[in-house]
């Protein structure tokens, strides 16, 4: 493998893995505050498709990424209310989302555009175009510096340095600030924090709308910078990679970088080389692009060792006796 | 009420009041936890509030900090009608509480633990600051030394419950609540734990303290209120009363507060246990070596604070963990690994009341004779033919165990669920003793239940003895082990630290056992 075909497949790895981080960091601001999400993926789902609907619809980017946070907000609030409100078992109400947001998409997209649940092509206007960093076109001839700057680091669209700001941003929220010791005291002991006179249920509203608005851009840029549409069943179980990530990352922030980019590695690496010839046999392509989702099972088997889940993860508080 | 005219009496006249409750009550569906309570604390003083469990006294104080509303009744404090709708606003009315299960946030350092709902601000860092430098000082004048940044699970219980008490100090709490604090202490920590809140009065605050421990009455409060099923039935000088008086109040009849027993005839050799060990799941040496024997009618008592080994203990002997090392029933080895369970120990006479009766004792949500059959289900009066059980057969066996073992209400077709603490117990009490087993685990025969229940479980270990059975009773509950045993062996990080006689020992030298200072 050359310097070339290296940077070129890093490149991928930052694209494909931006809404990984997205998702995988929306899956962190809930899953602190007590409040399981395996809803990511059908969040992300919606906000794609609207995105995309709405992109297409008026051209503009801007108003394609608004729609889909609020598709994504809209089904963190349905989650919200039956995993807070109603105290309600959150995985299936994760499920719930997923179907939901599967089986809407389709429909919806038929009904609007009639191409089978895609939506139409987006052109110029209506997706993200790559940034150019300065001085990319002055630094790019250098030897090393050069390509990593020009085409690693620049030429990426402004969610990817979205994405990856989010998570100094995160970590800065969560340890330096009191809205952040909260949420994490809240994915703890609840009771904790009910006593000392703060509400429970509003710490965790507002760390599920944040899911919601991650999440919205996740999707978002799956339909608009990734990709140029919607395309039914798009999101293809990065939802639940993002989840993987995250218990990969132990529920923390920088390292759900390190473990989104490995993911965006290997799907990037599975693109890169469909089959990869070893001399005395092929691996085959289904294996490689398998890869992550091997991965994803290896590490969920407890490969990485104890990931310790937020200890009140998955638990309505109810008010004992 | 009896003892009516005294509490007129009783309140210390010019004293001023701390809190003063009027008429509180308080009703879960159709279960009244309170009804028309009224009650005076003066500033200053250790206010007792004591009852059986069940008696509301819990639900009294969360009403005060604002964790359940009430029904009806009036809160003043310092002399003002206060209204606490949340706990937001106990906090502002000066009241604090040390719940009996600690609120804390295991893996937040103290001084996380301590900010956390009064940070004042949205930034972090200058909270911290301010926090440190107040927590020192409080430290200082309350002798509260905790090192701010230790994380909690690291704490001890003892310590932990220091860092509650300083989070109620942090928020300027005049009033000070404590909901049964000894249950998790050693003698040595309960005793440091009356000297702060003794320091803590002589500053001006006013405690209160919910306990169904008489001795702890006794010892530190000025003033005693009783409660028994919801009422408040005396509020008393703790100076003009008796623990006698007290029981009788709590309960409502005269109560027999020391177990009444004749000397022990050790006989023949029945449990002899060498070299006992056990692991948990991660890997922990739970038990690290432990020796120890019954002969029959003796009673062994296990002293120690929970989590020594204790339970791991009954739990293998039981059947139910596994072990290594030498257990002997009457001579003959029993298993310790694959082919152990509990069935395979009752084959062998051994009969176990577990310490978790809600978890390992019963199903809640069974019927008392379907949990009377539990575990005896193959004996031979219970079945009809190969295939069926004989029903009526096991609902009259249970009727009967109900009566004998004073169940209240004999009813075996009520689920477990809906019997008392103590009456649960008694069911449990009764399948395992009435099968007359060679050797009795029991673990913690009298957490949770009352105290006429706990004189008449007292009474049936006694006579099992008496009948010339091997007993192992674990507790956390000194009195009960130092009334109740022949010989009292003290466990301390999964080994037997020394071995007493009840008669020549003491709580003194017990609770230096129980620390691990001396061996």
């Amino acid at each position: 493998m050359d310097f070339a075909t290296l940077i070129q497949i890093l490149d991928s790895t930052v694209r494909l893995a931006t809404p990984l981080l997205f998702a995988c960091l929306a899956g962190l601001f809930s899953e602190r505050a007590g409040v399981f999400d395996i809803g990511l993926e059908g969040k992300m789902l919606a906000a794609a498709f609207l995105s995309a609907a709405v992109a297409a619809l008026t051209g503009s980017v801007w108003l394609g990424v608004l729609a889909g946070i609020f598709a994504s907000l809209l089904l963190s609030g349905i989650h919200g209310l039956a995993a807070i409100t109603f105290r309600g078992n959150q995985l299936i109400s994760g499920v719930a989302i997923n179907f939901l947001a599967s089986g809407l998409t389709v429909l919806l997209g038929q009904k609007w555009f009639g191409l089978g649940g895609r939506t139409p092509s987006l052109t110029d206007g209506g997706r993200f175009e790559p940034i150019t960093l300065p001085f990319a076109d002055a630094i790019a001839p250098l030897p090393i510096i050069g390509p990593i700057y020009a085409e690693l680091i620049s030429g990426h669209s402004i969610l990817v340095y979205l994405a990856i700001a989010c998570v100094p941003a995160s970590a800065w929220v969560l340890y330096r600030t009191r809205f952040g010791l909260r949420l994490r005291a809240v994915g703890e002991n609840p009771a904790a924090v009910d006593t000392a006179g703060v509400s429970v249920t509003g710490i965790r509203y507002a760390a599920v709308a944040i899911c919601g608005v991650l999440c919205g851009l996740a999707g978002a840029y799956l339909a608009l910078g990734l990709a140029a549409g919607f395309g039914k069943e798009m999101t293809a179980g990065r939802g639940f990679i993002a989840l993987a990530a995250l218990i990969f990352a132990k529920w923390r922030p920088w390292y759900a970088l390190g473990a989104t980019m490995l993911f965006g590695f290997l799907e990037a690496v599975g693109n890169r080389f469909p089959s990869i010839d070893l001399g005395l046999f092929a691996i085959p392509s289904q294996f490689v692009q398998a890869l992550p989702y091997i991965i994803t099972v290896v590490i969920l088997a407890g490969f990485i060792g104890k990931a310790r889940p937020p200890r009140a993860g998955g638990e309505p508080y109810v008010k004992e006796r | 009420m009896q003892t009516s005219g005294r509490q007129a009496t009783a309140a210390p006249t010019a004293a001023p009041l701390a809190i003063e409750l009027r008429g509180i009550s308080k009703a879960f569906g159709p279960v009244q936890a309170n009804k028309d309570i009224s009650i005076e604390v003066a500033k200053g003083s250790i206010h007792g509030i004591i009852g059986e469990n069940g008696a509301g006294k819990s639900t009294l104080m969360s009403i005060l900090y604002g964790f359940y509303k009430a029904d009806a009744g009036e809160i003043y404090i310092s002399g003002n009608l206060t209204p606490i709708p949340d706990s937001q606003s106990a906090i502002r009315a000066g009241i604090g509480m040390v719940f009996q299960h600690f609120k804390l946030v295991q893996n937040f350092t103290v001084l996380e633990n301590v900010i956390l709902g009064a940070e004042g601000g949205a930034m972090l860092r200058g909270a911290m600051a301010k926090a440190r430098e107040t927590l020192t000082n409080l430290a200082r004048e309350y002798e509260l030394d905790i090192d701010p940044d230790a994380v909690v699970e690291d704490l001890s219980v003892g310590h932990q419950q220091r860092l509650e008490i300083l989070k109620a100090l942090y928020r300027q709490a005049d009033i000070l609540i404590l909901d049964e604090p000894t249950g998790v202490l050693t003698p040595a920590e309960a005793d440091q734990l009356f000297r702060i809140l003794n320091g803590l009065k002589d500053q001006g605050k006013t405690v209160i303290l919910i306990t169904h421990k008489l001795r702890e009455i006794m010892e530190i409060t000025d003033t005693v209120s009783v409660m028994r099923r919801g009422q408040m039935t005396a509020t008393i000088k703790t100076a003009d009363t008796s623990p006698e008086e007290l029981a009788e109040l709590m309960v409502g009849r005269k109560v027999l507060l020391s177990v009444d027993k004749r000397p022990a005839t050790p006989g023949d050799m029945v449990l002899e246990v060498e070299n006992l060990r056990v692991r948990d799941e991660a890997g922990v040496e739970r038990l690290k070596g432990v020796s120890l024997t019954i002969r029959a009618g003796e009673i062994l008592g296990i002293a120690g604070v929970a989590g020594n080994g204790q339970s791991e203990l009954l739990e293998v002997l039981g059947g139910i963990a596994r072990g290594t090392g030498t257990v002997r029933l009457n001579g003959q080895e029993i298993a310790l690994t694959a082919a152990a369970d509990g069935q395979t120990r009752r084959a062998r006479g051994i009969a176990h009341v577990p310490e978790d009766r809600q978890h390992l004792g019963l199903i809640m949500d069974f019927t008392a004779w379907e949990n009377v059959a539990f575990g005896y289900h193959h004996a031979p009066e219970y079945q009809k033919s190969a295939l069926f059980m004989d029903n009526d057969a096991i609902r009259a066996d249970a009727a009967s165990k109900m009566e004998r073992y004073d169940v209240r209400p004999p009813i075996p077709t009520l689920a477990a669920k809906n019997f008392s603490g103590g009456n649960q117990q008694k069911i449990v009490v009764a399948r395992e003793m009435d099968r007359n087993p060679n050797l009795l685990l029991v673990g913690q025969p009298t957490r949770g239940v009352d105290i006429g229940a706990i004189e008449f479980i007292h009474k049936q270990i006694i006579a099992l003895r008496d009948a010339g059975k091997a007993v192992l009773l674990v507790s956390v509950e000194l009195d009960e082990i130092m009334s109740l045993s022949d010989r009292i062996a003290v466990m301390f990080d999964g080994e037997i630290m020394g071995e007493r006689d009840p008669a020549t020992t003491d709580e003194r030298e017990l609770g230096l056992l129980m620390a691990g200072v001396v061996k």
